[in-house]
């Protein structure tokens, strides 16, 4: 399909050709016959045409490329305030075409309406003050209701997050993301410190915080449709980005200055998988920060549930706790008691060998 | 008495011959280490040229693995070495060049090679002046700008590459050798040359201001200045404002790189060890990185916008439309180019309550350049337009500016510019609007410009091929690129292969498509070397004036001599667009012609200005004086 705007482009530079050779021979005959003070040759009004063909063939490519791409862009956005930024993008989209079309075609049609003609003096026309002011005043007009429907927006997306909101934390290493969830009990993520990362609590869980004994990681992102979502987005080593396209959801992340995003998933990925006819298809988080060799494979899947599957996920889920238990040494003394809860009584802590728990929680990240 | 006058007369010859003759140099002081403009600006055009073609060719590279991801590359091998495995290019390699192309393309071509090109040949010409305030300052500015291009280049040859965090540098990506190979020796010497190239623009600007603001001829007062005149000084000031903190952000990084401090880095666990640096900030690295980056597209594309005016009106045959209201809005720009760099940094997690006053300043932003847009427009209407290739990329350019620049409304919209930030739809936008826009200027700027540099004209002929080969080339490459932008392709992606919904199938043959473009608009280029160098020797003999021009770089002779005018400077009388003026003879009147020479065609507040033409006369002796120590 795309082959066709090729096949249009090389018209496009047959046609520039044929201009300039037509051009090349006409400036031969006629060098000479001109007023020689004017720096003027032949190819004038083969150029001049060169703009009218320019503009005509150009909007047909511009229009029919469209057209031809419209089908790959993004589906309508699967969350709340997608659908609003996808309005005002389309709506804004409407009106630098139509600028972008009227100034090119006034700029290539007076290039062809007035190029040289013999005798003819150009009007000495320096100034008109009411133009001036009408061009300045309109534009700002625009740009000043766009701006405020924009600021509206973007008031919106970057308000405080509900407080029901479900709280994930999403930390980008190089080259991947770490999920955590805030767990089955309490809601809340623990603390996190990036001195304490090892090559099992790949994200620094801080154990002397009773916030984390239920917090249970993942490695792939699950999030219920129709709730607000609040991501708590972190860095490990470098400046990543959490982008989720069809959420039309990015923020940085960066390394010290935890960032966050809240929004509302509107679409399920079956819903998606319904709309696109592909059974097979999956929601992805990508990096959109140039963060290192591996920067452009740096994604992970993301699967919007219905609310209950969701928390039917939630609820099988085991507390990072639960897998690791050698890490209950890390708790304080007086919370060992509630820590205790979360370790599974066939393994008591104390005994269990590091390597194999640490064994155990990589087997469950790539699970 | 006869003799007494004609003795006199003489000995002032003699006076100037006498200073020629002293200043007639050896060929390294003529041609290498040179304190004349034309000179320099030659130097600075030729080292551009060159950097272009090497700036382009690293992007054919990556348009060849974006283009075509499957191709074998092993052809590459005895150009790229190592860095072809496997009939592939190297991942990190890839981001070496779209660093490289973009910090080449940004600084050493449209920065130095415009900027520094046009502002050292027509500052002097245009405004009447010898030469430059400083010479040995401004030949200081281009051999900083040598030996910057030279550590540049030696850098991509290291074996762990040259800098690869993209343009922008941000770090901890480039602070931390551990993350990548590019971020060692590569980044140490990226930094050293982007120091030497500071300086170098520092020098550059600080002359251009001295030599617009004190050496101007008689008469030639800030109103009658052409507008490349004030396109290149607000650029001036643009660079004198920034390029210092992108210096102060440049030296922090080297601090934290290799001094232990912990500027811009906090809180980092990188290769399975905790860094001790705590209290960084790597955002604050960014603001300073923008508030040179912003200002920066218009140190690029001022200039360019300047060589237009002035190219338009030439070729129109008629006086700029509205040229106070041009002057103002380059003002315009120039402040607002200092507030808005922050919309660079929307999703960056910086407050978004600044975010909102960012996007209010850059949408502001887009009036002053809507007014230049129009203006170009209607200079063209009912003109008498005559398509030289300076004019044709004059025309192109505004094109290219309106294109790339309506998009910027888009990206300008924090609640947009969510979804597009880092996608390819702002690869498309400035590439357009800053990228080929200015290039556009720099190309209008050497075929008008090329008879006054070297006496001789460039082919006019292939002058047109090389025009419309470029102009649908260039639309083509980067108009479809907004469509892969809007479907979600992140940018600075070695392949879109982790895309949801197998996106890379359905762009390839667009991505295929731009590829193929972009190699057949580069090598058009070739088309322009060979006129540009065969020219200089071979060209048709160029005459005084040959585009009719009322400039003053368009009186000196065909050959310009050291001092630019073999006698007096001429005197400035009248604004420098005088084209088509109702009642005159021909169709332009230069500046340095009175308005007490041509009564048919003055305005009633021309025959005014007549009696204040003996004042500006009668300052020539103090002007002479400025130049006889």
């Amino acid at each position: 399909m795309t082959y066709l705007i090729g096949l249009l482009s090389v018209v496009f530079l047959v046609l520039a050709f044929m201009i300039v050779s037509k051009s090349m021979a006409l400036s031969k005959g006629i060098k000479g016959e001109e007023d020689s003070s004017i720096p003027l040759d032949g190819a004038n009004n083969s150029n001049a045409v060169g703009f009218l063909i320019f503009l005509v063939l150009g909007s047909i490519a511009a229009a029919w490329s469209f057209l031809a791409s419209q089908p790959d862009f993004l589906p309508e956005a699967a969350s709340e305030h997608g659908i609003k930024t996808d309005n005002m993008f389309w709506i804004t989209m409407g009106i630098i075409t139509f600028v972008f079309f009227l100034t090119n075609a006034l700029l290539f049609v007076f290039a062809f309406l007035y190029r040289y003609k013999k005798n003819n003096v150009a009007t000495f026309y320096p100034v008109n003050h009411k133009l001036e002011i009408a061009w300045t005043i309109v534009p700002a007009i625009v740009m000043a209701s766009l701006v405020f429907s924009g600021l509206k927006v973007w008031n919106e997306i970057t308000a405080q997050a509900p407080a029901d909101a479900v709280v994930i934390e999403v930390t980008g290493h190089q080259f991947g993301w770490y999920v955590r969830y805030a767990g089955n009990d309490d809601n809340k993520l623990g603390n996190q410190n990036y001195k304490l990362i090892d090559d099992t609590n790949q994200i620094g869980i801080d154990f002397s915080d009773e916030n984390s004994f239920d917090d249970f990681t993942a490695n792939e992102l699950h999030l219920p449709k129709g709730v607000p979502v609040l991501l708590k987005i972190k860095a490990q080593d470098v400046l990543h980005s959490v982008y989720l396209p069809y959420q039309r959801v990015k923020m940085d992340a960066v390394p010290g200055m935890p960032t966050k995003f809240w929004f509302k998933a509107t679409k399920s990925t079956e819903d998606m998988r319904a709309e696109l006819g592909k059974s097979d298809f999956n929601y992805k988080l990508n990096c959109t920060e140039i963060c290192g060799r591996g920067h452009f494979g740096m994604a992970i899947t993301v699967f919007v549930d219905e609310p209950e599957d969701f928390k039917a996920w939630v609820a099988q889920q085991k507390p990072f706790l639960a897998q690791n238990p050698d890490y209950l040494t890390k708790v304080p003394e007086k919370l060992k008691a509630k820590a205790q809860k979360y370790i599974p009584v066939e393994a008591p802590a104390a005994e269990s060998d590091s390597t194999e728990a640490g064994a155990g929680a990589t087997a469950s990240l790539r699970r | 008495m006869a003799t007494a006058t004609l003795h006199a007369n003489e000995a002032h010859a003699h006076g100037h011959d006498h200073e020629h003759e002293h200043h007639e140099p050896g060929f390294i002081r003529k041609y290498i280490f040179s304190e004349d403009h034309k000179t320099i600006a030659k130097q600075y055009l030729i080292t551009g040229i060159i950097w272009a073609f090497f700036g382009g060719a690293l992007s054919i590279i990556f348009r060849l693995q974006l283009g075509f991801p499957d191709l074998n590359l092993d052809w590459l091998k005895p150009v790229l070495g190592e860095w072809i495995v496997e009939g592939k290019l190297e991942k990190e390699f890839y981001l070496a060049l779209v660093t490289m192309h973009g910090t080449i393309m940004v600084f050493f071509v449209l920065t130095a090679g415009l900027s520094g090109t046009f502002s050292n040949f027509l500052i002097p010409l245009q405004i009447g002046a010898r030469d430059m305030a400083s010479g040995f300052l401004n030949m200081l500015s281009y051999w900083f700008f040598f030996l910057s291009s030279v550590i540049m280049f030696t850098s991509l040859f290291l074996e762990t590459g040259p800098a690869s965090g993209g343009w922008v540098i941000y770090p901890p990506l480039s602070a931390l050798p551990q993350a990548m190979p590019g971020s060692g020796l590569g980044m140490t010497m990226w930094l050293m040359s982007m120091t030497f190239f500071i300086v170098s623009s520092l020098l550059g600007g600080i002359n251009y201001i001295c030599t617009v603001i004190n050496l101007r001829t008689r008469g030639m007062s800030f109103t009658k200045l052409p507008l490349t005149i004030w396109a290149f000084f607000f650029t001036a000031v643009l660079g004198l404002l920034s390029f210092p903190v992108l210096l102060s952000a440049a030296l922090l990084l080297i601090f934290d790189r290799s001094f232990g401090t912990s500027f811009y880095l906090s809180e980092i666990y990188i290769g399975g060890e905790a860094l001790p640096n705590v209290g960084g900030s790597a955002i604050l690295y960014q603001h300073l990185f923008w508030f040179l980056g912003h200002p920066e597209v218009y140190i690029v594309l001022l200039p360019a916008l300047g060589i237009t005016s002035e190219v338009i009106a030439t070729n129109a045959r008629k006086p700029i439309f509205g040229y106070r209201a041009m002057i103002g809005s380059m003002m315009g720009i120039t402040v607002l180019a200092f507030i808005v760099w922050a919309h660079h940094m929307f999703v960056t997690g910086m407050n978004p309550f600044l975010g909102s006053v960012f996007m209010l300043l850059t949408l502001i932003i887009a009036v002053p350049s809507a007014v230049k847009a129009f203006n170009y427009i209607t200079t063209l209407w009912k003109g008498n337009i005559i398509f030289t290739p300076g004019m044709l990329f004059s025309i192109g350019l505004v094109s290219l500016f309106i294109s790339g620049g309506v998009t910027g409304i888009i990206l300008g919209n924090s609640a947009l510019d969510i979804n597009l930030h880092d996608t390819y739809f702002v690869v498309a936008h400035f590439h357009l609007v800053m990228g080929a826009a200015s290039f556009f200027g720099l190309l209008a700027g050497v075929y008008h410009w090329f008879p006054k540099m070297f006496g001789r004209m460039m082919n006019k002929t292939l002058g047109y091929i090389h025009f419309w080969l470029t102009f649908a080339g260039v639309y083509s490459v980067f108009f479809p690129m907004h469509y892969i932008g809007i479907a979600g392709f992140p940018r600075r992606y070695y392949s879109f292969t982790a895309l949801a919904n197998n996106a890379q199938d359905s762009f390839a043959d667009l991505n295929a498509f731009i590829s193929i473009a972009a190699i057949i608009t580069f090598s058009a280029q070739a088309i322009f070397a060979f006129n540009f160098f065969y020219s200089i020797f071979k060209g048709k003999k160029a005459t005084q004036n040959p585009w009719n021009s009322t400039t003053l770089e368009w009186t000196t002779p065909v050959i310009v001599g050291h001092g630019n005018w073999p006698g007096e400077i001429p005197a400035v009388y009248r604004w420098p667009y005088d084209y088509s003026k109702p009642g005159a003879a021909v169709d332009f009147i230069p500046q340095n012609v009175p308005f007490s020479a041509t009564p048919e065609s003055n305005l009633p507040e021309e025959t005014e200005e007549i009696e204040n033409e003996k004042e500006i006369d009668g300052l020539l002796d103090t002007q002479n004086s400025v130049y006889s120590h």
